[in-house]
């Protein structure tokens, strides 16, 4: 389940008017109990009948199948900075709604869970629909979001799942779907292509500027996209969207195997900023357990557009995600602002690939990685100045703060430079939380646990300043929960 | 207030704080002097709480309860104040989050309520006034690029935002200018009380012309060697520490 805790209605003057608890009604928790799943493992069939089950065109069918072929001729990348038993993909079912197990009351939660849930500051309501506890108060949400529903239409905003946009907009899927991200762009990709379950499909039109931060919690109609979820944005001429992903509360799943897709299409003068805190399982602290988390994000720009990538990544055992920007128009700008958190046995391999095409096109990366306990965090970024891409510009900049001496930090910047007037700037840091820093800090009053998260919000603070505010505030607590327990 | 009993330390098994005994009442102004090395800011962080330094013998009592096995947080938040010879710098944390937070960590400390942001900030734009200082520095980074004397200024701004029982200002002259020392002595002078005290830990004599001690102690080699009122410092400016250490053979 990926859905914001919170609900911020922005009025055309940006002020944020209202918030709102989200309720569960329509994620079903009491009601729907949805008993399908296709029997584990991977065929044509299987992919048949997941077509079948979403009751979708053949020209849908035959895409997922094209992808299928694809995916089987490729070999599972090795070359991340990132070591793990690799999954057995003929023992996954590939299509099942799983019911997240039901609880009466709040008694019943792992106390652990709502201790987290506690320190975020979630509500108590929110705290029962995010473990899945049955709620019988339906909390007004529903007026608002159809309020919300209302306004986009209005301004001709498509915000719906993309099940529903392949039946309803399927010129636009057609049109649109695999440009970004191939079917053959990488494994992970294709397996998502053939196999996706669900996902967000966002189209803005000519010159429009969405009045409203969206996020995936006004998917309302669909269920838990599960493990291979596929989005697909357009940002059409002169438009504008800023879009919210992921939820801060820890997400537990039983999939083990997350592979998403997401790809951005900012055309002529438009702006798309997007932006992730990403919290799936980390695993134990003893390394058991916890998400593979093998993204695809890719984002082309047109003439004169901007795509802008912000994440916090706190969750998952291993990661591997590259938003990356293709500046194929001329004065193009892409962004990838990224602050990775790894700690216990969790391993990050994250970074992003701007590749200039167009000339003037101007590009922007700040990475902070943070590693504690005995995790191991690598960037890893690829800056190309193509042949036409004149008078391009990139600066980047990746720092790596390091907690205790068991953890490690990787840097692999790969530049590509094809055009003489281009330039880019690189610069590394890496550095150690001060012990002269803590001690000032408590000595002012602050225990070390606060002292360390003072310290590492300053050091995310280009970042965090990225996101919406309020998410801004909520992936502040964020951090600090997950450093927990690593000082001293 | 303040009593430290017999105290012994030392730093990678090397003695550097060898028999202090010191009684600080409230109300009380102690100077501090001594010759470079001689333990003055070591002594200060351990009373503040370092843990880099192991207590070989004797106690430190903070209205009267021992306080050797507390953190230096909960030091800070039982009234202990130092401000540092030198400030760090925490990038990207700026100076009114910072003082924000530690005043609210204080104050939840001693079960009071977190101050809001407007009483917040009204209360930093008074003090900042007191120290003629600009409204400009509540939005850097703290310590961040700051200039000596800034860095020394900020100190004695969040020990005015704090308000601290016992205050300890190692060397807070350094690196101030001559108007800068007089807005900060002033600064000092405004938040004394017969219900606090301070340890002013000074090389020069020109700083006690304006923040006038009760007594003056000069340290040397981690011991007391010599007390007495704020002639001492004078006679120390004049004579240098010579004569001191004479003495001491
Ligand atoms: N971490 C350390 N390891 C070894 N020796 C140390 C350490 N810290 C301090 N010392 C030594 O302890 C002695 C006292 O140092 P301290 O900083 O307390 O002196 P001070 O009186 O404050 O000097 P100053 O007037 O120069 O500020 C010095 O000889 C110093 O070198
Ligand atoms: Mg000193």
């Amino acid at each position: 389940m990926r859905l914001r805790r919170k609900l911020f209605i922005v009025s055309d003057n940006d002020k944020i008017i209202d918030e709102v608890t989200s309720s569960d009604y329509k994620y079903g928790f009491s009601t729907e109990i949805d008993s399908d799943t296709i029997e584990p493992g991977l065929s044509e069939d299987v992919i048949r009948q997941i077509s079948l089950k979403k009751d979708e065109p053949q020209w849908m069918t035959d895409w997922r199948l094209d992808a299928y072929k694809v995916w089987k001729e490729m070999d599972e990348p090795d070359w991340a900075n990132v070591s793990y038993s690799k999954p057995d993909f003929q023992n996954i079912s590939y299509y099942s709604a799983v019911k997240k197990k039901q609880y009466d009351s709040l008694d019943e939660v792992d106390p652990e869970l709502l201790k987290t849930f506690e320190k975020l500051g979630i509500s108590l309501d929110e705290q029962k629909r995010l473990s899945g506890v049955a709620m019988d108060i339906v909390v007004d949400s529903v007026s608002v979001a159809t309020t919300f529903k209302k306004t986009l239409k209005e301004k001709g905003i498509i915000f719906c799942s993309m099940s529903e946009a392949i039946k309803e907009h399927p010129e636009l899927v057609k049109k649109h779907l695999g440009t970004v991200i191939p079917k053959s762009d990488n494994y992970y990709a294709a397996l998502n292509s053939a196999v996706f379950t669900d996902g967000s499909f966002c189209y803005i039109p000519n010159g429009v500027r969405c009045p409203m931060e969206l996020s995936t919690y006004f998917r309302i109609n669909e269920a838990g996209t599960g493990q291979f979820e596929r989005t697909l944005l357009i940002a059409d001429k002169g438009s504008y969207v800023s879009y919210l992903e992921g939820c801060t509360a820890p997400q537990r799943d039983e999939n083990q195997l997350h592979a998403a897709v997401v790809e951005l299409i900012a055309m002529d003068d438009s702006e798309i900023k997007y932006s992730t805190v990403q919290n799936w399982f980390p695993g134990d602290s003893n390394g058991k357990g916890g998400v593979f988390n093998f993204v695809t994000k890719r984002g082309i720009c047109e003439t004169q557009a901007k795509i802008s990538w912000t994440q916090v990544e706190t969750g998952s055992a291993v990661t591997w995600k590259y938003p990356s920007c293709i500046l194929k128009g001329d004065n193009s700008i892409g962004e990838f602002y990224s602050v990775a958190l790894t700690n216990n046995f969790q391993q990050a391999d994250t970074g992003t690939k701007m590749l200039h095409l167009g000339s003037n096109t101007k590009s922007t990366i700040i990475s902070k990685g943070i590693s504690a306990g005995k995790s191991h965090n690598s960037y890893r970024g690829l800056v190309r100045m193509g042949p036409r891409a004149k008078n391009a510009r990139n600066f980047s900049q990746c720092d790596s703060l390091l907690m205790g001496d068991k953890c490690g930090a990787h840097t692999f910047p790969y530049i590509e430079v094809k055009n003489s007037t281009a330039k880019t700037e690189h610069e590394a840091t890496t550095s150690k939380i001060g012990e002269d820093q803590i001690f000032y800090c408590q000595q002012r009053g602050l225990n070390p646990e606060a002292a360390i998260a003072l310290i590492v919000n300053g050091y995310c603070k280009d970042v965090l300043n990225q996101l919406p505010m309020e998410f801004a505030v909520e992936a502040q607590k964020l951090l600090a929960i997950s450093l927990e327990g690593s000082v001293g | 207030m303040l009593e430290i009993v017999n105290l012994h330390a030392s730093i990678d098994n090397k003695v550097i704080l060898n028999g202090i005994n010191l009684k600080i009442n409230p109300g009380e102004v102690h100077a501090i002097m001594g010759p470079n090395g001689s333990g003055k800011s070591t002594l200060s962080n351990v009373i503040a709480g370092h843990d880099g330094y192991d207590i070989i013998s004797g106690d430190i009592l903070f209205d009267g309860e021992s306080v050797l096995n507390f953190p230096p947080e909960k030091r800070a938040h039982l009234g202990l104040f130092l401000s540092f010879q030198y400030p760090v710098e925490i990038p990207g944390i700026t100076v009114s989050n910072f003082i924000r937070t530690a005043l609210n960590e204080i104050r939840k400390a001693k079960g009071e309520e977190s101050l809001g942001a407007s009483p917040m900030l009204k209360l930093m734009r008074e003090k900042m006034k007191v120290l003629e200082m600009d409204k400009g520095f509540l939005s850097r980074s703290l310590n961040e690029g700051f200039s000596g004397g800034e860095k020394k200024r900020n100190e004695i701004f969040q020990m005015a935002m704090l308000e601290p029982k016992m205050a300890i200002l190692d060397e807070t002259d350094s690196g101030l200018d001559i108007d800068a020392l007089r807005v900060v002595a002033n600064g000092v002078n405004a938040l004394r009380s017969d219900r606090n005290a301070f340890i002013v830990i000074t090389h020069y004599q020109r700083l006690l012309d304006y923040i006038i001690p009760d007594f003056v102690h000069v340290l040397f080699n981690g011991k007391i060697v010599k007390s007495g009122g704020k002639e001492l410092a004078i006679e120390l400016e004049k004579r240098g520490y010579d004569w001191i250490k004479k003495e001491q053979k």
